[in-house]
């Protein structure tokens, strides 16, 4: 084991799928010499050479849809949009090509390609380098979305996505590349699908997605203190999306808070609480809640800013309200 | 404008141009009545008058090698070597069709043979064809990859975008403009202040032509020097192909009051069909006969594509949710 960031954790990942298979290779602005907006690519520009780190002109639907078209012979993509927000101009291609292509060639096409870029609020970022959209992207079948909060999560997620047949997201928000954490010397994977139990606990469960696990563990931690024991957890990836460890959980604690970033009308949120509804009814001992972003563009000045997000704070007094139902 | 006067092609890779220009000819009438007697549930563009173009350029290529093409695209899928019988079944929404029912005309997929689909979507297809050339250039092959679009493409962000791409990375990929003057009902002139494509395409820095798309042995002596220097790494080549359809822009629509009824008449008289089959017979390369023949084994292929179409079944509703994923 050794303690490395977030970033780091994701460039391993990044150089050793590179090493291992010559056919994937990176695309995007300012990934080639520079080594990336984020520091994604540092170094392997001079490893890898210009066709595998592909500095491309400002043209996000021209390269997402060139590395569509790549994906469908032999190649591996992994688009570097820097922001998330640039995808938007790719959008078209990505839901009328990438996610469509398999299913409409009956399944005779593979689509390997990743999709990866920095999103979230913070930093006065300001509304067009701050989104998130993955609950978007997770409404369309044949995307996979992925929103790591931890080094180790994105190490073993990114190997995952780039070895998949699937178009995939990855998502970084941008104040959890700085985050430190243990990651192993040895190779290993992370499955789709698998939710991680972050934190134990027994009075209530609360999933909380990308930087809003490390705010929640912060109230959790508050909270410890007056003897309120809270399990939390990360769904690690959107699409597909991990009800029964949230089910199991819930079975035991009895109340569901959701902490999202993202904006409340039809989230991912809502998914879990539809679904938790359903399939765990008798479990439930009061209403799912849910603390989101607030439904409004995101501002830049920092206490706009912090007015719309969840924060320790917040998250602790939605705890509070749940476990008083 | 490009043209081939004279031919290096042998008589029987005429006769085999001119068998294929017949079957897609032939298969495009035979599916305009399927559509008109309602057997066809959705859309239908026919490629007719247009055959050349399909025809000139995939004469040239590999089965490894790749094409993107069209709404407009059964043209391109019958000369990539798509069977009338598997094309015939998909528009009748069957599970024998190439894509078991999921596409119709306009998502035809047979990578088998490099077709790597037709599109619902105008453009997106010169980005497609520049990423496969990317992989083709990236994995060391030689193989080569072709986007068909129409007129209506190139006022796109696709269009600008895809062939600057192509262009400042020398990938092996053929940039093919179906300028058959109208976009729907929309004519050319109307949206370009040019009134060459091939000027547009020139000025990101690659070899473009405008190339006469009604005769087949010149389209295909410029598709066979764009695939010789994309296959040499030379990078790649934009021919801008003049055509014009001649039936509605899809079957079923109306066809009026965009165009007058002799500049129709005028182009039917233009057929690169009956110009290559005059072509044989005044140059001696083939004898009425025998032209006769090659049109009656198409006619008899396409009509067993369309009882194969009509008695094959339908998908089974139980595989609906099949491959939305790869696994
Ligand atoms: C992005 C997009 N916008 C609009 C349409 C609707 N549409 C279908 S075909 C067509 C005209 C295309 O013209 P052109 O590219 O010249 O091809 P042609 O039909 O003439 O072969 C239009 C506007 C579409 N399919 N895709
Ligand atoms: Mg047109």
């Amino acid at each position: 084991m050794r303690e490395l960031t977030f970033s780091t954790a994701t460039r391993e990942a990044l150089t050793e799928e590179m090493e291992r298979d010559p056919a994937v290779f990176v695309m995007g602005e300012g990934i080639g010499e520079r080594g990336g907006n984020w520091g994604t690519t540092v170094g392997l520009f001079e490893r890898f050479g210009p066709m595998r780190l592909r500095d491309t002109p400002i043209v996000e639907r021209g390269f997402t849809g060139l590395c569509t078209g790549a994906a469908l012979v032999g190649g591996r993509p992994v688009v570097d949009f820097m922001f998330l927000d640039f995808l938007l101009d790719g959008m078209g291609e990505i839901i009328n090509q990438t996610a469509k292509l398999q299913y409409m060639s009956n399944g005779r096409l593979t689509m390997p390609i990743v999709f990866r870029g920095c999103i979230g609020v913070g930093h006065s970022a300001a509304t067009h380098h701050s989104g998130n959209y993955y609950p978007m992207l997770a409404h369309v079948p044949g995307l996979r979305v992925v929103v790591p909060s931890s080094p180790y999560d994105a190490k073993g997620l990114l190997k995952t996505a780039i070895r998949s047949n699937d178009p995939v997201f990855f998502l970084e928000h941008k104040s959890v590349l700085g985050v430190k954490g243990q990651v192993p010397d040895d190779e290993y994977l992370i499955p789709f699908g698998e939710a991680a139990v972050v934190r134990e606990g027994r009075d209530a469960t609360v999933v909380a997605i990308g930087w809003m696990v490390h705010q929640t563990l912060k109230s959790c931690d508050e909270l410890a203190k007056d003897g309120v024991s809270i399990e939390v957890i990360d769904p690690r990836t959107i699409s597909p999306l991990d009800t029964d460890t949230m089910l199991a959980s819930v079975k035991k604690t009895g109340r569901l808070l959701i902490v999202d970033e993202d904006y409340g009308p039809c989230s991912v949120g809502a998914e879990i609480a539809a679904q938790v509804t359903a399939k765990g009814f008798d479990d439930l001992d009061a209403p799912i809640m849910r603390i989101n972003g607030a439904f409004t563009p995101v501002p830049y000045a920092p206490p706009l800013e912090a007015a719309v997000v969840p924060n320790p704070t917040s998250i602790a007094l939605a705890i509070r309200d749940l476990l008083a139902e | 404008m490009l043209s081939a006067p004279s031919t290096s092609l042998s008589t029987s890779e005429l006769l085999s141009l001119y068998r294929k220009m017949v079957q897609i000819r032939r298969t495009e009438e035979q599916l305009a009545r399927a559509h008109q007697s309602g057997a066809i549930p959705g859309a239908c563009h026919t490629y007719v008058g247009e055959e050349a173009i399909a025809t000139g350029v995939c004469a040239n290529l590999r089965a490894d090698d790749v094409i993107f093409s069209t709404h407009r695209g059964h043209g391109h899928a019958l000369a990539k070597g798509v069977t009338p019988r598997a094309m015939m079944a998909e528009l009748f929404g069957r599970v024998t069709g190439v894509s078991a029912g999921r596409g119709g005309s306009m998502h035809l997929f047979s990578p088998e043979v490099g077709l790597m689909g037709t599109s619902g979507v105008v453009g997106p297809s010169i980005l497609l064809a520049t990423g496969a050339a990317y992989t083709f250039k990236l994995l060391g092959t030689d193989r080569v990859s072709v986007a068909f679009f129409g007129d209506g493409a190139v006022n796109n962000g696709a269009f600008h975008e895809g062939v600057n791409m192509g262009a400042i990375w020398d990938l092996p990929v053929l940039y093919i403009c179906e300028n058959n003057q109208y976009a729907t009902e929309v004519p050319f002139a109307s949206v370009s202040k040019t009134t060459d494509v091939a000027e547009r395409a020139r000025a990101y820095g690659l070899p473009s032509y405008v190339v006469d798309g009604n005769d087949v042995l010149a389209v295909h002596a410029a598709a066979a020097e764009a695939v010789r220097r994309a296959r040499a790494g030379e990078g790649p080549t934009f021919l801008e192909c003049k055509t014009y359809r001649t039936r509605s822009h899809s079957e079923g629509m109306r066809d009026a009051g965009y165009r007058t009824a002799e500049e129709v008449e005028e182009w039917k008289n233009r057929s690169p069909i009956t110009k290559l089959r005059e072509y044989l017979i005044s140059e001696r390369l083939a004898p009425e006969e025998e032209l006769a023949r090659v049109e009656a084994e198409v006619e008899a292929e396409v009509d067993d594509a369309r009882q194969f179409a009509t008695s094959s079944p339908w998908p089974d509703p139980a595989t609906v949710l099949d491959h939305v994923y790869s696994a």
